[in-house]
């Protein structure tokens, strides 16, 4: 680099200026014209010169045209293949003379009437030809160029490709010297303690825009379990608690019973549900509770008529992967009933839950559940939906409305619809409702008590606020590393994404 | 959630105005059902049949509407515009009757002892001097194909049976006989078959193929005929073309057979409580005696209302609102639901139809008023209560974990929990003595088989799906296993892991794994236990197969194993693919709570 740097410096000098880069030689070589540019930046940082680019074209034989000048075109090789007089030749013996160009040459030399057919196969049919292809792309190759014609003849044939080369007009800066000082790159502590610092060049830095620093490498979280960091914060700062949801094996009596999900629920349908081989059932929920949670199913109480069926045991035991986390709900509003005397509670949960569906772009047969769950005597329906909006709020999301809905162990039951501003309309975003008394009875819980609880899909929203179509590009193994590692931070209360 | 295909033009006829599509929707969202598209029956076949063939098919534009699980009264075009009228104060709630047969001579259904086996239940009633169009025939069929698909659950709880009452004589007899003694021409068919030829004959349609296992294997089954031994049907499988309903058809016998009673009664109840309304005298049935095996005689269908006692202040408390008595019983009517002043200044007395067999408890009642009223015009207020928020200390732990295992450079990652057999024993060398693993007994995907004992293989799933990323690869999961145990309700528990794995191409890194061991217990404050006192933690080789021999050790704290760490075996990494030297640690972090 400095050979070339000095190069350039001592032509100037002489010379005042250089008309085209391309004409220097430094050991009597051509200069590698990338080299230069690259010390022509550098030295125009410095102001020492400035330079204008030099476009020039030439032409190029291809890797065919340099076989038809080695060995001749196609059809005189064909030609040449072909002994003289009238006997000629057969067919493959020609074929294995000429080799691959048998095909076009055999053609060619046909039409230009210099072969003919003969008993054997082909015969010449003049006694010398003269191979023009050949002489033309060696004048090209020697730096001619011949007339349009023949040259775009030629690169339709691929013989010839036309290349771009730049060099460059050099001409002093306002700095211009030829004794340039050695710059330094990064100060040191050697020059710090020396006081070099003071009299030393530094090298520009390049600010340039699309230039990166060193980026750092270290441990990073999962993107999920950043959204799910900000979601138990707000539960946390709202003062709620958070529930022992480390129970993946559920029976169907937390499951479905205690919820008052009737027995002939399509979600009880093994299509929907993964139940369990082994251990398949266990019947150690407390005799009791489930002789009342059985009554309220079959006969009714508690002012209600019920579902007027039979209630078997058979389908309560049955254990499953719970398939959501307001199994875990129950039990701990069953606790809660079982205290001595009541008090009010706000519980919360995001944890796995799980669905036996096959998988695709918008479906896992596990994903992440978020739950509240808020306890107390006469709580109402404008209480729901005043937590709910100062829930939504710490989302980011002011806009909310509620449509009722069914659930069979919430009454009233309402999605919670957003306002999207990018998609310009409501989408929905959650369920919500107040646990109903055929649930919340026969727990043991006063009748006063009231329940409210919503609960949402953790995947989805994160999907729409890191951009994502695909929920296995966000949880399972088929996870790309890299993207885990580029995730920005997750504030809920600032849109990204999707969002916008 | 059902989707009901209601033609637009009908439904506005029916509504006496047209609605805009916004309007529409905000009608829909405020009473709770949801329209879903706008689309016609060309469009959609289009879909599944290709437009050319779909050419022919009609254009009228039609409502996707969806409704919720539990209203059957809105599984049809009748019912949805119905109630929306109501809602919308065009028409006061109807009220259903029986009436008596033309000269007092009411049908009677016969049931036979050995239906008791089959399909215990039966009830019937009669619709008279009916007027059918094309649309409210296609209606009445869709009715039935929407009831049979959710409530009935695929015809499992109740099937319908619909006749011409003209073609047929009763007194019926509901009875179940060897199938091969059935013989009848099925509906829409020229041959008469036999029980058992028709079993055979349906197997290949599509869509009745799936009923017939639900009476394939018994040994007899239920069929209903009427005094001169003519089938009507044959449940839950098809009905006789004898007897089938034609547009011509003014009086029609229905008959919905069942396992479960109270199904079967609000599934009669909602077929004539919907179509009675193109009866000559609208909103009338006739009823049909059912004789039981126990001779006793019942009539169906019991339209009566049914009473519930509720009051001002319940409802308001409820919903939080303080709505006047009158206003209460005016909400009430817009849902469909005849409401009136009770007993003292406070009561509500209210009077549920045949047709909302959703109504179980006075909460649902509060409901009908909150949505009347409008859940957005509710005063927004919050939960008085304080309460201190606090984290489940084991998730506060991992989170804690967590970060320490992201600051030393390790990236998180987070597998699936459930996972295949192979991958979590034989992949990993470790042989199910079946006393660790929960099996799953239907799986639709059958790489989920059981729910894992061990972070380990999602760790090396995951390397597999990374390996043309720059190395070393550095990652970790701090998540639950779950593990077999009969001592707990449920018999299974939880069990929170940490596990680390690291993988390059030079250097396994197995000194980085156990330096990472060191840093978590130093971040735990665990003091290294060199001295053999119980004390704190250290590891010990072992002999565990899933690493590489000499390269393995246990992982001890306070004398208890942990877990374990190593490089991973050779054979391992094959299993999964993994085309690097790969090392590993996973323990519980539970006794650190």
């Amino acid at each position: 680099m400095s050979a070339i740097q000095d190069l350039i410096l001592t032509t100037i000098d002489a010379h005042g200026a250089i008309e085209d880069t391309a004409a220097l030689r430094l050991n009597g070589q051509p200069v590698d014209q990338l080299q230069v540019i690259g010390v022509l930046n550098s030295l125009t940082a410095r102001e020492v010169v400035s330079f204008t680019i030099l476009d020039a074209e030439y032409w190029l034989l291809s890797e065919e045209g340099n076989k038809v000048v080695e060995h001749g075109s196609p059809e005189v090789m064909v030609f040449n293949a072909i002994p003289e007089g009238e006997d000629g030749i057969s067919i493959p013996e020609l074929q294995k003379l000429v080799g691959e160009s048998y095909k076009f040459g055999q053609g060619a030399a046909f039409k230009n009437k210099w072969i003919k057919k003969s008993a054997a196969g082909f015969a010449r049919a003049t006694d010398s030809v003269v191979d023009s292809t050949r002489n033309e792309l060696i004048a090209i190759r020697d730096g001619k160029v011949l007339a349009d014609k023949i040259m775009t003849d030629y690169k339709k044939k691929k013989l010839i490709d036309k290349k771009k080369t730049s060099s460059y007009n050099v001409v002093k800066g306002p700095k211009f010297t030829t004794t340039l000082a050695k710059e330094e790159t990064d100060i040191s502590q050697e020059m710090i303690l020396s006081g070099e610092w003071k009299t030393a060049q530094f090298k520009k830095y390049n600010f340039a825009p699309g230039v990166t620093g060193v980026v750092p490498r270290g441990g990073y979280l999962h993107p999920l379990m950043k959204v799910r960091e900000e979601f138990r914060q707000i539960f946390l700062e709202l003062g709620f608690t958070e529930m022992p949801t480390n129970k993946f094996v559920d029976s169907s009596f937390w499951n479905f019973d205690a919820l008052f999900q009737p027995q002939q629920h399509p979600a009880r349908d093994a299509h929907d549900t993964f139940f369990l081989k082994d251990p398949a059932t266990d019947r150690k929920y407390p005799r009791d509770y489930l002789e009342r949670v059985k009554k309220v199913h079959s006969e009714g109480g508690y002012g209600s008529i019920g579902y007027v069926m039979d209630w078997k045991e058979e389908e309560a035991e049955k254990l499953l992967l719970r398939t959501h986390t307001t199994a875990i709900s129950s039990n701990m509003l069953y606790q809660l009933a079982q205290e001595k005397e009541f008090r009010p509670v706000k519980y919360f949960s995001i944890d796995r839950v799980f669905r036996n569906e096959t998988t695709d772009a918008t479906h896992l047969a596990e994903f992440h559940q978020l739950e509240g769950v808020v306890a107390d005597r006469g709580l109402t329906l404008g209480d729901l939906i005043g937590t709910l909006h100062s829930f939504f709020q710490k989302l980011g999301i002011p806009k909310i409305k509620f449509k009722p809905a069914f659930n069979p162990y919430t009454e009233p039951s309402m999605e919670i619809f957003s306002w999207h501003d990018g998609l310009g309309k409501w989408v929905e975003i959650g369920n919500s409702g107040m646990f109903r008394p055929e649930m919340l009875r026969p727990m043991g819980l006063p009748e006063d008590v009231s329940v409210i609880a919503w609960g949402l899909g953790v995947e989805r929203p994160t999907m729409i606020k890191y951009g994502y179509d695909d929920i296995r590009e966000l949880l399972g193994h088929k996870v790309n590393i890299d993207m885990v590692q580029k995730n920005p931070i997750c504030r809920l209360d600032k849109k990204m994404g999707r969002e916008l | 959630m059902p989707t009901v295909n209601v033609d637009k033009e009908i439904l506005f006829k029916g509504l006496g105005r047209v609605f805009t599509l916004e309007e529409f929707e905000d009608l829909c969202f405020d009473f709770g059902i949801e329209l879903e598209e706008e689309t016609s029956e060309r469009e959609m076949a289009a879909k599944e049949i290709g437009a050319e063939k779909a050419k022919e098919l009609s254009n009228r534009l039609i409502y996707r509407i969806d409704i919720p699980a539990n209203r059957y009264d809105l599984l049809c075009a009748e019912g949805i515009i119905r109630a929306l009228s109501i809602f919308l104060e065009n028409q006061k709630p109807p009220v259903y009757k029986t009436v008596p047969a033309p000269a007092g001579k009411h049908q009677k259904l016969i049931v036979k002892p050995e239906t008791g086996a089959i399909r215990k239940f039966v009830v019937a009633a009669v619709l008279r001097n009916m007027v059918f169009t094309q649309d409210n025939y296609n209606s009445f069929i869709d009715l039935q194909d929407k009831l049979h698909a959710n409530i009935c659950r695929r015809r499992t709880l109740v099937a319908i049976g619909t006749h011409d009452l003209d073609t047929i004589e009763g007194p019926f007899t509901y009875e179940a006989l060897v199938p091969k003694d059935i013989n009848f021409i099925p509906l829409n068919q020229t041959q008469s078959m036999n029980g058992e030829e028709l079993m055979n004959f349906y197997e290949a349609d599509r869509k009745l193929s799936k009923f017939l296992p639900i009476i394939r294997d018994a040994p007899r089954y239920p069929v209903i005929y009427d005094s001169k031994r003519r089938v009507l049907s044959l449940p839950p499988i098809i009905n006789s073309d004898h007897s089938k309903i034609k547009l011509t058809t003014k009086n029609v016998f229905i008959e919905c057979t069942a396992t479960d009673l109270t199904k079967a009664k609000i599934v009669l109840n909602t077929v004539v409580t919907m179509f009675s309304e193109y009866c000559k005298e609208k909103f009338t049935v006739e009823p049909v005696e059912v004789v039981q095996t126990d001779g006793k005689s019942v009539m169906y269908p019991d339209l009566s209302m049914r009473h519930m006692e509720t009051s001002a202040p319940y409802i308001n408390k409820l919903i939080g609102t303080d709505i006047p008595r009158d206003k209460i019983v005016t909400l009430l009517t817009r849902m469909g639901v005849t409401a009136s002043k009770g007993a003292d200044d406070k009561a509500i007395s209210v009077q549920i139809p045949p047709t909302r067999s959703d109504i179980l408890h006075p909460v649902d009642v509060m409901e009908d008023v909150a949505i009347a009223y409008g859940f957005n015009n509710i005063t927004k207020t919050v939960p008085k209560a304080s309460t201190a928020g606090a984290m489940f200390p084991l998730n506060k732990l991992s989170d804690k974990v967590r970060r320490e295992l992201a600051l030393s450079g390790y990236t998180e990652v987070l597998p699936l929990i459930l996972c295949s057999h192979d991958e979590n024993f034989k992949f990993i060398k470790k042989v199910d003595d079946n006393t660790t693993a929960v099996k799953l007994s239907n799986p639709a995907t059958i790489e989920y088989q059981v729910v894992r004992t061990s972070l380990l293989p999602g760790l090396l799933k995951t390397i597999y799906s990374n390996k043309k990323l720059p190395l070393p690869l550095k990652i970790f999961e701090v998540s639950d296993i779950v593990l077999k145990d009969d001592s707990v309700e449920r018999r299974a528990k939880n069990v929170r892991h940490m596990a680390i794995l690291y993988a390059n191409m030079k250097g396994s890194g197995f000194e980085l794994i156990h330096g990472m061991l060191d840093r978590i217990m130093l971040m735990l404050n665990v003091p290294m236990d060199v001295t053999g006192s119980g004390n704190g933690y250290y590891i010990k080789e072992s002999n565990n197969e899933t690493f590489f021999p000499g390269r393995r050790a246990d992982i001890f704290l306070n004398g208890q194993k942990i877990g374990h760490l190593g490089i991973v075996h050779p054979e391992v990494c094959q299993n999964f693919e993994v085309p690097f030297a790969t090392s590993a640690l996973e323990m519980t972090i539970e006794p650190f709570v």
